[in-house]
């Protein structure tokens, strides 16, 4: 069997929160020695929030920072005392690249900027990532991904008409970058390994998000379009939402079911299964061709509710699919995990972490045929492997790492 | 390691251009770009065209292969004037700037055979077709690397290659909802949402290009090739935070909340408010990351304004944690500071969160992102000439910048037409002669 792709690439991981643990954790999963800094004195915001195993709080566990860190060494370095600097440069030796995502000018401030990184390792790969990016007016501005899906147009697009607009769940454009962030770093490790040039890059979350809405924006570009709130209409597909469907075997109403015709066939297919349960409303002439169902769609989809909501959303979606109709039941999150999709793909894998037990953490969406992923570190407790890191992967001497531990470097 | 000690210092590239120079000079192998020694074959539709562009921004020479006709993704709006027609796709534009492009029938077999012959000098295939499609023409992973077991060959699907949904007919909406998003977006006595612009199919086709990048990794130091096989289904489903852990480990279903946002079971944010103008997101709640100083912040701006609020200036939002506001100091909150938004413009409200360091952002339209000053003081945008209609166009330009290279991650070139560069590559690399040509595109091949 073949090893890890990236066996062998050493990272100096600064990220926190979620864009920049995301990130690195793709890169653990594929084999690289990930060494995590973080502050004991200053747990990372993702240590302190939840979900807590057992619903019980504490710095060793959160799920939230445990799916993220898998894989990972986790070491607990004083920022702010004196012989941080300089332990920082020495790992910086060792290290093919280093990560990080505060505000623009921590690192600088540290004295651990490009220039410093570079001067002790000229191969070095800095990889920083923040909301803004590096420079302009706006570089300290703070943030969470949370709202700055508002800034990068998502928001603006989410909504029912009669109402105002919604964010997107979570975080969202924390979840867009690390596929970003993990080509471009990737590149650079492929000019580093060939040329042995060092590169600094520089991802603002705003920029790469927007990539997501290339279309839009030239949209507004060239025709000067400003998009209105739609639900979940689509200029192009009649019917097209989600549908309620009939409780499930535990007594749970949120159920719905979405479905869309694209084309002739496609809502033929559908049309005859909502007939052949006796809603033959739906055979009206207001409905037979795209453009007259577009007039009448609140109509249309008052009778597909109607339809769905005696249904099994599960029975629902074999039925349609069967018939060449897309349709998928919206899944809660509970429902992520008996999905028999994801369950086939093995999308959540369980750790067993010292403190919290068994927890889940997911496979990225990328399977490789030779070389696939694995996950089978749980996330680092606050500090536990400051030693081991020091001492076995970055070859400090035994003098060298008392020393720092005695002068209260290490935490 | 919190923002609170960010220092305002700038942009470093300045101190350190002579070193780049001289890095440039000894530079041998590697062009403008960072991937620009290699090739990538790009087949993929509407569904997988994120993937190649993200490689084709990071200097790879992308050729998109069309069938003759063009590409069916060329159909897909917007459209430039709103006059639908191959050329005028501006979905295509946004996702094919870049790339050069060839049409190729490679279901027939005089354009499997060109096909294959480019595979010979590929290093990625990229595909999103049907699963088994590939196979049916003698074009799957199996067979494409007998003829180069470098080639690192991408598959985007919406479920991946097999299992029990693998041939499920998915649109973006279906897998919004089976990845599980949009159970979590919308107001909450309204059917669930989605996002109303693509996204499950570009989530899929960026974690292609991770994944195109992972494999080349491991490739460039042993000589392997592989297949990534994508799930848009699962890269939406690592869109939710730490939503599939609630259920994990504390047995809690987070739902949709419209304004609000459920951060944890029973408790919940306003993150959604409007304005004088339209809306802002602003997020209160404790915690570390200045989160608490945000709140800080805004209390003490609202004080000034004559709009403050004791009750408030009294919870001890350093104490509580990321998210975890109780609902009565929710309802403080939404009570002291919803008026006071009311009073401001988003602009305003923008401006002054700079100023003071508060969390918050407006709720941006596309007109306010293309003029928004931070975008334009990172020289964002790229503007491109289309020669063919006599314009300039907009391209949202580099997703990230390479501060040690002149030259930029961004948009080059834009999207080719139907068949622009067949001369080129079909000829020039391959060497078909001009009668090869005609007698190709006379039987529908080219």
């Amino acid at each position: 069997m073949a090893g890890l792709p990236l066996e062998g690439l050493n990272v100096l991981d600064f990220c926190w929160v979620a864009v920049g643990p995301m990130t690195t954790k793709y890169l653990s999963e594929y084999g690289a020695t990930v060494l995590r800094v973080e502050s004991a004195k200053r747990p990372e915001t993702l240590r302190r929030a939840g979900p807590f195993a057992g619903g019980q709080s504490g710095v060793n566990r959160s799920g939230y920072f445990a799916n993220y860190n898998a894989n990972k060494y986790g070491l607990s370095i004083d920022m702010s005392h004196p012989d941080a600097p300089g332990l920082i440069l020495r790992i910086a030796e060792w290290a093919d690249v280093v990560t990080e995502n505060f505000t623009p000018g921590t690192l600088e401030r540290w004295g651990l900027g490009y220039d410093e990184l570079s001067r002790v390792n000229p191969r070095i790969l800095l990889f920083s990532a923040s909301m803004l990016g590096r420079g302009g007016p706006m570089q300290t501005q703070p943030g969470f991904g949370a709202v700055l899906s508002s800034l990068a147009g998502y928001t603006n697009i989410i909504g029912w008409p009669d109402r105002g607009p919604v964010n997107p769940y979570g975080a969202y454009t924390d979840f867009v970058c690390p596929k970003f962030a993990v080509a471009a770093i990737l590149a650079a490790v492929d000019r580093q390994r060939a040329t042995g040039r060092g590169t600094h890059l520089d991802m603002s979350q705003l920029e790469t998000s927007l990539h997501f809405s290339g279309p839009m924006l030239l949209d507004a570009a060239v025709n000067g379009r400003e998009p209105e709130l739609v639900g979940n209409r689509h200029p192009s597909a009649s019917p097209h939402g989600s549908y309620p469907c009939a409780p499930d075997a535990n007594g749970e109403t949120d159920r719905w079911i979405a479905i869309a015709a694209f084309d002739d066939r496609q809502w033929a297919a559908l049309r005859d299964e909502i007939a052949a349960d006796g809603f033959t409303d739906i055979t009206s002439g207001e409905f037979r061709t795209f453009r007259v169902r577009k007039a009448h769609e609140d109509k249309l989809d008052g009778i597909i509710a109607d339809w769905t909501a005696s249904h099994d959303r599960h029975e629902l979606m074999s039925r349609l699919q069967g018939a060449g109709v897309p349709a998928g039941v919206v899944n809660d999150t509970r429902d992520l995990f008996d999905d028999p999709q994801l369950r086939h793909r093995e999308h959540f894998t369980w750790l067993d972490h010292p403190e919290m037990g068994l927890y889940a953490t997911d496979y990225t969406e990328t399977q490789l045929s030779l070389t696939p992923g694995r996950l089978d570190r749980p996330a680092p407790l606050l500090g536990q492997d400051t030693e081991y890191a020091l001492r076995e992967i970055v070859g400090l001497s035994e003098a060298e790492y008392r020393d720092l531990h005695e002068a209260g470097a290490l935490e | 390691m919190s923002v609170e000690r960010a220092a305002k210092t700038g942009c470093l590239l300045s101190s350190s251009s002579s070193e780049i120079e001289q890095q440039m000079t000894e530079e041998t192998d590697y062009g403008p770009g960072l991937l620009a020694p290699y090739r990538v074959l790009d087949l993929t539709d509407g569904r997988g065209l994120l993937c190649g562009k993200m490689l084709a921004d990071l200097g790879a020479d992308v050729v998109q292969v069309e069938p003759p006709g063009g590409n069916p993704a060329r159909r897909i709006g917007p459209f430039y004037k709103d006059e639908p027609g191959p050329e005028r796709s501006l979905f295509w534009w946004a996702y094919c700037a870049n790339k050069r492009g060839v049409t190729l029938d490679v279901g027939k077999v005089d354009g499997a055979a060109l096909f294959r012959r480019l595979v010979g000098q590929a290093d990625f295939v990229i595909e999103s077709a049907d699963p088994g499609h590939m196979s049916s023409l003698g074009l799957g992973y199996s067979e494409l690397r007998e003829l180069n077991p470098r080639l690192v060959m991408v598959s985007i699907t919406a479920f991946g290659q097999d299992g029990p949904y693998a041939d499920y007919a998915a649109s973006d909406i279906v897998g919004m909802a089976l990845g599980g998003f949009m159970h979590l977006t919308g107001d909450g006595d309204r059917p669930p949402l989605r996002v109303s612009m693509p996204q499950f199919y570009q989530h899929g086709s960026a974690a292609g290009a991770a994944g195109a990048m992972i494999a080349h990794t491991h490739r460039q130091l042993t000589g392997e090739g592989q297949h990534v096989d994508v799930s848009c289904q699962q890269a939406v489903a690592r869109t939710l935070a730490h939503a599939p852990q609630y259920w994990d480990l504390e047995q809690t279903i987070l739902r949709r909340m419209g304004a609000y946002r459920e951060s944890a079971g029973g408790t919940f944010t306003r993150i959604n408010w409007p304005c004088k103008d339209g809306y802002v997101n602003f997020q209160p709640g404790g915690g570390t990351a200045g989160a608490a100083r945000s709140v800080r912040s805004m209390l003490a701006w609202m004080t000034e304004e004559g709009m403050g609020s004791p009750e408030l200036d009294a919870v001890n939002w350093e104490e509580l944690g990321y998210g975890t506001a109780r609902a009565d100091i929710m309802d403080q909150t939404v009570a002291a500071v919803a008026p006071f938004f009311m009073t401001h413009t988003r602009n305003e409200l923008a401006d002054g969160a700079l100023e003071r360091r508060i969390l918050l952002f407006p709720v941006a339209t596309p007109s306010d992102i293309l003029a928004h000053r931070q975008l334009a003081a990172r020289d964002y945008y790229d503007r491109i000439e289309h020669e063919d209609i006599g314009e300039t166009v907009t391209y949202p330009g580099h997703f990230v910048k390479d501060l040690t290279d002149p030259s930029r991650v961004g948009v080059r070139r834009r999207a080719p037409r139907i068949g622009e560069h067949n001369r080129e590559i079909l000829g020039g690399e391959l060497g078909l002669n001009e009668r090869d040509l005609s007698r190709l595109t006379e039987l529908s091949v080219v």
